[in-house]
């Protein structure tokens, strides 16, 4: 059923393909004709005005929804050939902050990562509370492990679920607006690990709504646009001011700053209002 | 707390109910002294008869004050398990097998079991399949799709369980005297018409779904932060809540077609577990448990020795547990539960 042979993956190969990916709720299409690759141990932004089929593109890529056409490939094995259990082992979710309905400690919910290698038995094996500790180490949340989870910072918090994903061992991983409600310092703490984590050979998706770090932390960019995917590539050569305009419908500007891009909006018409 | 204390802690609680047995056993109208519980009990294990004991002493203890004893015990675990098990799976501190409408669902089934013995052969099954679809209706009526909102839950439960409690009031009105009575009983909640078959039925019944729902402990940890992170984690969290929900429902079911509606323990046996052992469903479970047992086994101790007529134990319990709800929203809601 499952052809594992592609797995894990080497630095630099295609880890996820999408092909002609539409999906639509209802009428409504989110996804149109959608292509793209994820290549293993790079960081992947993806770029997208509200509404433009990001988090739906995610959920396609977990499993969570159905394409209607078109096809997601996790090595060479189709996604729905994947068994619930046999994809989280490979493919990691990293949600938006949240609180949770109970208070966990930080250990028990980097502890729920270890379930698609360990199946549902209630006691975790040595194997598991080692992987535990490296993943909180890794995201150096060790000292925080027997703090409940809904007294930490929302940075932290991030870097709990980020655990989570690594105590998962997966080899891909999905980040949907990690930082979206942090502190710049959190930011940048989590746009760190996720560098950290591309260093070593896993794949980070992350969706993001500041190009400015995207083309800072990002190897690579998908630029999505009302459910099509308006570019995608190496950071440094598809995030053009054209781009942003066509994807924000605004005036953008953008400077070089030694060898760094910086994208802002244009000044002179914010002194005019 | 580290494993360590959790398993001291969960073995005085253990300790707390084998200790609180005893005056269940000794306590009532009739004094029977320690010496002639153990005797009477080692007498029945190895079936020589023992000449100390009289034969009323034999009928109090064993036709009459065991079957409650275990009904008691049996009754606070079922309630207590499905309660958690319905919390985790519903990603709801509120909610218990009363708030859902499981209880009264049963109670309906039982009803109509009573009022058409020709019709509803089974009184329990009977009591499970209302009980069941009670708690899925109050459910469905909420649930959009991926989201199951707290507050709305516990309404359209208690819109539900006002909906089989209106219908067991028709079956009420249509019954006859001796039906009426039995109803009646149901709808209260006591544990006075203990006998060993109840008590046999609800050992053979409870215990292993109970144990069965401990085993889904981690399932249940994974089905509490929502359905998404329950896929991405490996869980298919719409089989899992199923099954979860048929076994809570099973064990409350079978509670009350054996020991009536008894409220509010599904809801405070839970919270006060994880008071003491954190959110774990691994702890939560066996913690509910046994509080609950020792819970209904204290409260049915009060029901029948503080007055010389007995007060039923469904109205211990809500005096208890009403208020003590009303302490968990006012002190807790706010930051726990997201109201």
């Amino acid at each position: 059923m499952v052809c594992d042979t592609h797995l894990p993956f080497e630095h630099g190969q295609i880890i996820m393909s999408i092909r002609n990916l539409s999906f639509s709720y209802g009428a409504k299409e989110v996804l149109h004709n959608v292509s793209l690759e994820i290549t293993s141990g790079q960081l992947c932004g993806l770029l997208g005005p509200n509404g433009s089929g990001k988090t739906t593109l995610f959920k396609c890529c977990l499993g969570f929804l159905k394409p209607d056409s078109g096809e997601i490939r996790l090595g060479n094995t189709l996604l729905s050939n994947y068994s619930h259990k046999h994809l989280a082992a490979h493919v990691a979710y990293v949600p938006q902050d949240h609180q949770p309905a109970f208070p966990y400690l930080v250990r028990e919910m980097v502890e729920m990562g270890r379930t698609p290698h360990r199946g549902m038995m209630p006691v975790l094996s040595r194997h598991d509370h080692k992987a535990v500790d490296h993943a909180l180490e890794r995201v150096g949340l060790r000292q925080l492990a027997d703090e409940r989870y809904n007294h930490l910072s929302g940075g932290q918090r991030q870097l709990v679920l980020v655990a989570r994903a690594l105590a998962q061992e997966a080899s891909l991983m999905f980040m949907d607006e990690p930082t979206s409600s942090l502190d710049f310092s959190n930011q940048l703490v989590v746009w760190e690990t996720a560098r950290a984590l591309a260093a070593e050979g896993i794949s980070v998706v992350i969706c993001c709504h500041d190009p400015n770090h995207i083309l800072w932390f990002c190897d690579n960019v998908a630029a999505l646009k009302e459910g099509r995917l308006l570019a995608a590539g190496l950071v440094g050569s598809t995030i053009t001011r054209e781009l942003l305009e066509e994807l924000y419908n605004r005036n953008i500007h953008t400077e070089q700053v030694g060898s760094r891009t910086f994208i802002h909006p244009s000044f002179a018409y914010l002194t005019r209002c | 707390m580290t494993f360590r204390r959790k398993l001291v802690s969960v073995s005085v609680l253990l300790l707390f109910l084998v200790a609180t047995l005893f005056p269940a056993l000794l306590s009532g109208a009739y004094d029977i002294d320690a010496g002639k519980v153990f005797s009477l009990i080692w007498s029945k294990i190895t079936g020589i008869a023992n000449s100390d004991i009289t034969r009323a002493e034999e009928i109090i203890l064993w036709e009459i004050r065991l079957p409650r004893l275990i009904l008691a015990v049996t009754a606070g675990l079922a309630l207590s398990v499905s309660g958690a098990a319905y919390q985790g799976c519903f990603r709801n501190p509120l909610v218990e097998p009363y708030i859902l409408g499981a209880s009264s669902g049963a109670a309906f089934g039982a009803a109509l079991a009573i009022l058409f013995p020709h019709i509803f052969l089974q009184g329990q099954l009977t009591a499970f399949v209302f009980s069941l679809g009670a708690v899925f209706l109050s459910y469905s009526l909420v649930a959009s799709r991926d989201r199951i909102p707290p507050l709305a839950l516990v309404l359209s439960g208690i819109i539900v369980g006002a909906l089989f409690s209106a219908m067991v009031g028709i079956m009420k009105y249509l019954a006859m005297d001796t039906q009426l009575r039995e109803i009646t009983f149901w709808m209260m909640g006591g544990l006075h018409y203990a006998t060993w078959s109840d008590a046999t039925l609800n050992l053979a019944a409870i215990i292993p779904v109970c144990l069965l729902l401990w085993y889904y402990s981690w399932r249940l940890n994974i089905l509490s932060l929502g359905d998404e992170e329950a896929r991405s984690l490996g869980l298919n969290p719409v089989l899992s809540r199923f099954f979860v929900i048929v076994a809570a429902t099973f064990v409350a079911a079978i509670c009350v077609s054996t020991c009536g509606i008894i409220a509010w323990v599904g809801l405070m046996m839970p919270h006060a577990a994880r008071l003491l052992f954190g959110p774990d469903h691994r702890w939560v479970i066996p913690g509910a448990a046994i509080l609950g047992a020792i819970y209904i086994l204290v409260c049915d101790t009060i029901a029948r020795t503080l007055t010389s007529a007995e007060i039923p134990l469904g109205i211990i319990t809500s005096i208890i547990g009403a208020p003590y709800l009303l302490w968990l929203l006012r002190t807790k809601g706010r930051t726990a539960y997201g109201l």
